[in-house]
């Protein structure tokens, strides 16, 4: 198919300089994993895997690993075309609860998000459901009025719970499509904070049938293997149904995520490029492998001009 | 806590070695692989990672340590001194200007925390006796004003604010100008979060530096941070030539490798830790005391020095 040409493509230029494979080019290759956040442990994986079918179908030209490893990458990456896509409830309301640890970009995702179902036509509903940060309300409220979605609120300090719930009746009372509930940031080895995220899951569950339709982790490309216990945690506690990666647009590439989605099977839905309302998009796998050996190609292109 | 699997870990390779009566090359070098993996498995940068082994082995590796009558702990006593170095050797103090105010300027990504640790140290220095007063910097991310003004109301800390209208630089200028004629100790100013990579936002740093001459321009990181983490401390480094680090979140779970990766690019001591979300949740860092209790080893430090 035309997208696993262009994903297999991704990488290609990566070895054209290289004339045999030998050891260094397995330890470059390790660097631009683990330097991409990949993970020892995925790293190792996937350089052995390379190592022994270069073995096996006795490959001699770099330029054949290129779609090796962009395939073994693909493969751990969990998700396709269909499984990428939000789960939206056509016939109802579509509830979406957002989780995740502190500062990673759950309540900006909202507005991005809100932004765009809205221009879909269809009806967004908010609830703000951190009552904990100070100031968190306010910002959701302003991504509201930015976006043009009410907001569903109780005062600082109010119970999230109590106001999820008001944010579904809110939302099937005034006939909403789409519910999107904010929920604190909280690191996952803090107990009675996942039992308070619990809470609020249950509420979901038992005021709309097959609600949440999503529960959607918020990761910041920034942050490294600790990625990985976050989305083990959280999706214990309250059954992570996909990934949103933040963030992409600084130098971090987010390489955690492909550990994150081979172990979980857990695709990444969407993709946060920047501060504003539009700087949302659906993930691309391609361009996500191709970021993620960017910065070696340019550096081998810099250093062939040099030379 | 932060820190403990990479302590498990390095715990478990010098374990291997202390029992041991001879000490050879070999196993130097075997146990400087497990050193290796362990740090880069905390996400400690691979060329931070690459440079410290190299150091160790070298110097572990000299003669008088394998020739001597306790050549385990001789090359444990290499690797503690090598890791408190690399977290900054001793505790580094808040600057204190000769007439005050004593400027201090936060900066950092989005999210990691600026402007929750602006909170806190105004808290902290409060406790001293020394009047601080808080000014708002950030006129982009929403409610972050308001988010600071909470702050300060919780804590009876004067927040500086001319709205959202007025550019940072210009706030800057005017809190400060504010602080010295109503006679405070010192003036914290919380800027917007940034990539390190967006010029127009880096440029304005500059100019809120060279308008107000920091005191102190600290950098503020999420302990969380990947192999990036070096990336952006290099680039505010040179642009803004930072004076310090505080490094938040470490309440988690994660096993913190960016605050080793931190001091070795920027050679900047880290003077804080935030350990929570409320304010009071802020703790001067002592490397020294880190680097052994990563090890795990205040007490068999003291033994070896009595050696
Ligand atoms: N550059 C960039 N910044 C982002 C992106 N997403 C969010 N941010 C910024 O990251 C910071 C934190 O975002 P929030 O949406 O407040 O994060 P949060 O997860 O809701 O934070 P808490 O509620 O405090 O846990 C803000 O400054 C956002 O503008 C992104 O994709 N790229
Ligand atoms: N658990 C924990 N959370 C923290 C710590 N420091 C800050 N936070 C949380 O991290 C999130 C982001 O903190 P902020 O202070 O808003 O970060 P910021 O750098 O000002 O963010 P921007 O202004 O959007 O760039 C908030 O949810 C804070 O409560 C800490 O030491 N531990
Ligand atoms: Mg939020
Ligand atoms: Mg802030």
């Amino acid at each position: 198919s035309k997208t696993s040409s262009t994903f297999v493509g991704a990488v290609n230029d990566l070895f054209k300089g290289r004339s045999k494979i030998d050891e260094d080019l397995y330890e470059e290759l390790e660097e631009i994993l683990i330097g991409a956040d990949v993970g020892v442990k995925t790293t190792m994986e996937l350089v052995e895997r390379l190592r022994a079918e270069v073995k096996e179908r006795k490959i001699k030209d770099p330029a054949e690993l290129q779609p090796l490893l962009s395939e073994m990458i693909g493969e751990m990456l969990a998700g396709n075309e269909e499984r990428n896509k939000l789960n939206i409830n056509e016939d109802g309301l579509t509830v979406i609860l957002f989780v995740g640890v502190n500062g990673v970009g759950k309540t900006t995702t909202i507005g991005k998000l809100a932004h765009r179902f809205k221009s879909e036509g269809k009806k967004v509903v908010l609830a703000a459901g951190d009552t904990f940060r100070a100031g968190a309300i306010e910002q959701l409220e302003t991504w509201g009025k930015r976006v043009g979605v009410d907001v569903i609120k109780h005062q600082a300090g109010a119970d999230p719970a109590a106001v999820i719930y008001d944010g579904i009746q809110a939302a099937k009372s005034r006939k909403a499509d789409i519910l999107l509930c904010d929920t604190a940031g909280r690191l996952q080895n803090k107990v009675n904070l996942m039992e308070e995220l619990k809470k609020i899951h249950r509420v979901a569950q038992r005021e709309v049938p097959g609600a949440p339709h999503e529960v959607l982790i918020v990761l910041d490309a920034t942050t490294g293997q600790n990625a990985l216990v976050q989305a083990q945690q959280f999706g214990e506690a309250v059954n992570v149904s996909g990934i949103v990666l933040t963030k992409l647009d600084g130098t971090a590439k987010g390489g955690i995520v492909i550990a994150i989605s081979h172990e979980l099977g857990l695709p990444v839905k969407l993709v946060g490029l920047g501060e504003k309302a539009d700087d949302l998009q659906e993930f691309d796998s391609a361009q996500f492998l191709h970021a993620l050996f960017k910065d070696a190609i340019e550096e081998e292109e810099a250093e062939a001009a040099e030379k | 806590m932060a820190f403990e699997g990479l302590s498990e870990r390095l715990q478990a390779v010098m374990k291997k070695l202390r029992g041991k009566g001879k000490v050879t090359e070999a196993d130097v070098k075997e146990a400087m692989r497990e050193v290796r993996l362990a740090l880069l498995e905390a996400d400690v940068n691979f060329k931070v990672v690459k440079s410290f082994v190299d150091r160790v082995k070298e110097r572990a590796i000299g003669q008088e340590v394998l020739k001597s009558l306790t050549p385990g702990q001789q090359v444990i006593k290499v690797v503690n001194e090598e890791l408190t170095q690399l977290m900054g050797g001793e505790q580094s103090k808040l600057a204190q200007a000769g007439r005050p105010p004593t400027k201090i300027m936060m900066v950092g990504l989005q999210g990691a925390g600026k402007t929750t640790t602006s909170g806190k140290l105004a808290r902290y220095l409060m406790k001293q006796n020394r009047r601080t007063l808080l000014v708002a910097g950030d006129v982009y991310r929403p409610a972050a004003i308001r988010q600071l003004e909470v702050l300060g109301k919780d804590l009876n800390a004067p927040v500086f604010s001319l709205g959202d209208k007025e550019s940072p630089v210009r706030i800057a200028r005017e809190g400060v100008e504010k602080a010295k004629q109503d006679g405070f100790d010192y003036v914290i100013i919380d800027t917007a979060g940034r990539l390190h990579i967006d010029e127009a936002m880096m440029d304005e740093l500059k100019q809120i530096r060279d308008t107000v001459e920091p005191d102190e321009i600290l950098l503020v990181v999420d302990a969380m941070t990947g192999q990036d983490a070096v990336n952006v401390a290099e680039s505010f480094n040179r642009e803004l030539g930072l004076t310090g680090v505080v490094l938040t979140k470490l309440d988690g779970d994660t096993r913190g490798g960016a605050a080793l990766s931190v001091k070795a690019v920027t050679n900047c001591p880290i003077k804080f830790v935030g350990l929570g979300e409320k304010t009071d949740a802020l703790e001067p860092f002592y490397p020294d005391r880190m680097a052994s209790r990563i090890l795990g080893m205040g007490d068999v430090l003291s033994l070896i020095e009595k050696a």
